[in-house]
């Protein structure tokens, strides 16, 4: 039996691996958002974002989701008390708005693209979608690591490995709300302005 | 009080660090989203403030969710490695695309046109 010290030791080098991906995962984005950042301009004579974007649903997309990012971390607080419930519960509730989200969003894209709008209408729009759709990608496989994590809960003991991966999806919400509040402002707020 | 099911050590993120957290990313949102569709300032100054305004959110929640500073030093030291490769990826492409090729940023044909003739002399 491994000695706690020596546990909370591993645990840190886990988090600090899991963080430096988090981290490569920020450049993929940065290299998306300037390719968005170059392209904006080059609507080849189709619509820009003042004519595609609809700011009031954009808006509940990013308070969904700010939403989840709290309720995540409710589940954490709940899981370092201990408390089984109250941990799955946030769990679910989280994933529920995960999952509203990427329903919101792909309704955005699909409405788009049946506009005659989709990614092969111009540049713009294929910057657009790339960077959206990776984004959402993301949120995508959260929502499949948070369905693991909450049928592990539901069927095993809680256990410490539990909590150390619950601190990791954490991370991993976290940094996909941060990422989205950056799209949310350069590609809809700045990129829908008239 | 209910007894919790599995021992843990001390609780050290606090309830009340998300709550402010999800509280001022809030605020910040509406008025970011309240300044762009009000049309407060011209153009190119609002550009300026709801940028300044995501960085802000990207503070408030790399303090109060991502909780950087705390634990590992080493997290904090690769946080700011990967903002200076984001702002060399992201400035310098606008930059340099911005300067070199004509075809791209916001220029129609005509004033593309315009501007080989005036500096060119093409």
């Amino acid at each position: 039996m491994r000695s706690v010290v020596e546990e909370t030791a591993i645990q840190e080098k886990k988090t600090l691996g899991f963080w430096i991906y988090l981290m490569t995962d920020l450049i993929l984005f940065a290299s998306l958002f300037a390719t968005f950042a170059v392209l904006r301009g080059q609507t080849a004579g189709g619509p820009g974002g003042h004519d595609l974007f609809d700011m009031p649903f954009v808006l509940l997309e990013t308070m969904i989701l700010l939403t989840s990012s709290f309720t995540v971390g409710l589940a954490i607080l709940g899981s370092n008390r201990g408390y089984k419930k109250q941990t799955i519960l946030w769990l679910i509730v989280t994933f529920v708005l995960g999952a509203a989200f990427l329903a919101l969003e792909l309704s955005e894209f699909s409405y788009l693209a049946a506009e005659g709008n989709s990614w092969q209408r111009s540049a713009f729009l294929s910057a657009f979608f790339t960077l959206v759709g990776t984004h959402g990608l993301h949120i995508a496989i959260g929502l499949l690591w948070l369905i693991i994590m909450v049928i592990r809960l539901v069927k095993f003991k809680f256990r410490q490995t539990d909590l150390n991966r619950l601190a990791l999806f954490g991370l991993f919400w976290h940094f996909l709300d941060v990422v989205w509040i950056f799209i949310f402002s350069i590609v809809y707020l700045i990129g829908g302005m008239a | 009080m209910k007894k919790p099911l599995l021992e843990t050590r001390h609780d050290e993120v606090r309830y009340t660090s998300y709550v402010v957290g999800f509280i001022l990313s809030v605020i910040a949102t509406l008025i970011a989203y309240f300044f762009v569709v009000n049309h407060l300032w011209p153009k190119e100054m609002l550009m300026y403030v709801v940028l300044g305004i995501a960085v802000l959110q990207l503070i408030i929640q790399a303090v109060f969710f991502l909780h950087i500073g705390r634990g590992s030093r080493l997290k904090l030291v690769t946080f700011v490695f990967a903002i200076i490769i984001v702002l060399i990826i992201v400035v310098g492409s606008i930059w340099i695309m911005h300067n070199l090729d004509y075809n791209m940023m916001q220029m129609s044909p005509d004033q593309m046109n315009m501007y080989m003739h005036q500096h060119e002399g093409i």
